[in-house]
């Protein structure tokens, strides 16, 4: 029951993010400024997460294939597959989905206890869609940026480590990533990246802008935020894999 | 003018407002009294729609407030200054942003003339050199002070403020009550003031509304105040030492 009374105030709360914004210089001003702190900021930690993830599948993919008739090239191959496929869109999502989404509910839920929200509307601003819809379009805009980003660094994280470790030649691993490439696995990930963005930062706000209460309440939606955001993004992981590619 | 007509509002069944009524006229502090937990910010805050009341009416010089649509309710929310009890002012915004964005977002001015307002402003608050720094560098009635230019910044019709001196020393919380005193006749706003600073009630009231357990208990002048036979404001009243040294 409580599920679902949820989910109608989520519906409703959406409706209000996507009015039309009161002013769009200062839409494109506040839409300006969440490129820079949603996403600009994650490029760090998305570059050293996605070498440690390729550096990992490639040395794991080595010694499983540990076998003189595997071709060596297919390490690199794998590494290539698996970061495009689930890797560098759902990971990278998870990993914001904690970073940027535990951000957003406590930004916006401080908002809401500290009576900023109420300010805002007292203004006759519509404050779901002055806060919440410039962070939406950030994301979702600058998300797949971060997905191509995470799959450069995630195959040379996975280049260096085969070298560190010897496993696999240079020659071998050039010629495993550009073997067989199915180029419409990058449109895949996107799509799905996209998705992500938005399932991050809808949900993260919706916790934040019902927070009520003190800070310790803060704290718990953006908790909520986290482990919500994240059940979903795996959710629709097989939900638009499922549609995609099967 | 403001009316309120009956006004009752409740929170999953805890009754909160019941009954109130109270007029609240232009170029006066109006000022509503009562204990912590009477409900005054709840009355406040439903005069403008931040919450929905259950029963009765609210009018802006005659017009039903709750009535209205989602945009005529904002443009009557534009005429409309509050001063919230923690001051409310955006943390993620300098002073001067914090100011500028009413202007920004309701008025067709060139930046000159915005800043120009700003510094106006904030020199009716006595805050100067303070537009660069954000609210957390501020101190308590520093922010209260900024708080209130934001809030005279579009040169509001009606002023609502929510406990204006809370947290603030004696000499500090005078001078925010005189403040908003003044610009109150100054631009014959309508204002309407909570608190339950006796000290700032005599100083700087007009007219009272004294809520008791959500109900209107008592409306009168302060120079009625000191001598009422109203069991119950008696004791919000001379609960201390010093007033009770007042009356006498
Ligand atoms: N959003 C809410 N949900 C449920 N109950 C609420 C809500 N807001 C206020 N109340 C309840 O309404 C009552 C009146 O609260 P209100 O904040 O109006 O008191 P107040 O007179 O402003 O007190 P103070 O002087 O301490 O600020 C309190 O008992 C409070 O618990
Ligand atoms: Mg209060």
């Amino acid at each position: 029951m409580k599920f679902f009374e949820q989910l109608g105030r989520y519906f409703i709360f959406i409706t209000q993010v996507f009015r039309k914004p009161e002013k769009s210089a200062v839409w494109f001003r506040q839409f300006v400024r969440e490129l820079q702190t949603l996403g600009v900021n994650s490029v760090g930690i998305v570059i050293l997460v996605s070498i440690f993830i390729g550096a990992a599948i490639t040395i794991q993919t080595a010694y499983n294939m540990d076998n003189p008739l595997y071709p060596r090239y297919l390490v690199s191959l794998t590494t290539r597959d698996t970061l495009l496929l689930e890797f560098s869109s759902t990971i990278i999502a998870l990993i914001l989905a904690g970073k940027v989404g535990s951000n957003i509910a406590s930004e916006i839920g401080t908002m809401r206890i500290t009576e900023q929200i109420d300010a805002l509307e007292i203004m006759g601003v519509n404050s779901a869609s002055f806060i919440v819809s410039p962070k939406v379009f950030a994301l979702v805009i600058f998300m797949p940026v971060l997905v191509i980003i995470s799959i450069f660094v995630g195959i040379i994280g996975g280049w260096v480590s085969a070298i560190l470790s010897g496993v696999v030649t240079t020659k071998d691993f050039v010629y495993g990533i550009q073997l067989e490439f199915k180029p419409f696995y990058i449109p895949y990930s996107l799509i799905k990246s996209v998705v992500y963005a938005y399932i991050i930062v809808t949900v993260s706000a919706f916790h934040g802008y019902y927070a009520k209460g003190g800070a310790l309440d803060v704290g718990k939606s953006s908790t909520k935020a986290v482990v919500h955001s994240s059940i979903l993004v795996l959710l629709f992981d097989l939900l638009l894999t499922q549609l995609i590619l099967s | 003018m403001i009316s309120v007509k009956n006004v009752s509002k409740s929170f999953e069944n805890k009754a909160v407002l019941n009954n109130v009524s109270a007029d609240f006229e232009p170029a006066k502090v109006n000022m509503i009294i009562g204990k912590s937990g009477s409900g005054k910010t709840v009355l406040l805050k439903s005069l403008v729609g931040l919450h929905e009341i259950d029963s009765g009416a609210i009018l802006f010089s005659g017009i039903d407030f709750c009535s209205l649509k989602v945009k005529e309710k904002a443009k009557i929310r534009r005429e409309v200054g509050m001063l919230f009890q923690g001051g409310a002012l955006f943390d993620s915004a300098t002073i001067l942003e914090n100011i500028l964005y009413p202007l920004d977002l309701f008025t067709n001015k060139t930046y000159r003339e915005k800043y120009q307002r700003v510094k106006f402003c904030l020199d009716r608050v006595n805050l100067q050199g303070v537009e660069k720094l954000y609210p957390a560098e501020l101190s308590g009635g520093m922010q209260k002070r900024a708080a209130i230019a934001r809030a005279i910044a579009l040169n509001p019709k009606y002023l609502f403020c929510d406990e204006p001196n809370s947290g603030l020393d004696p000499q500090t919380a005078i001078v925010i009550d005189k403040l908003i005193q003044e610009i109150t006749y100054e631009f014959n706003i309508t204002t309407v003031v909570n608190t339950h600073d006796m000290n700032s009630v005599l100083e700087s009231s007009d007219n009272i509304n004294f809520i008791h357990q959500g109900k209107s208990w008592w409306y009168g002048h302060k120079e009625e105040l000191l001598n009422t036979d109203n069991e119950e404001l008696k004791q919000f009243l001379f609960s201390s030492e010093v007033m009770r040294r007042i009356k006498r």
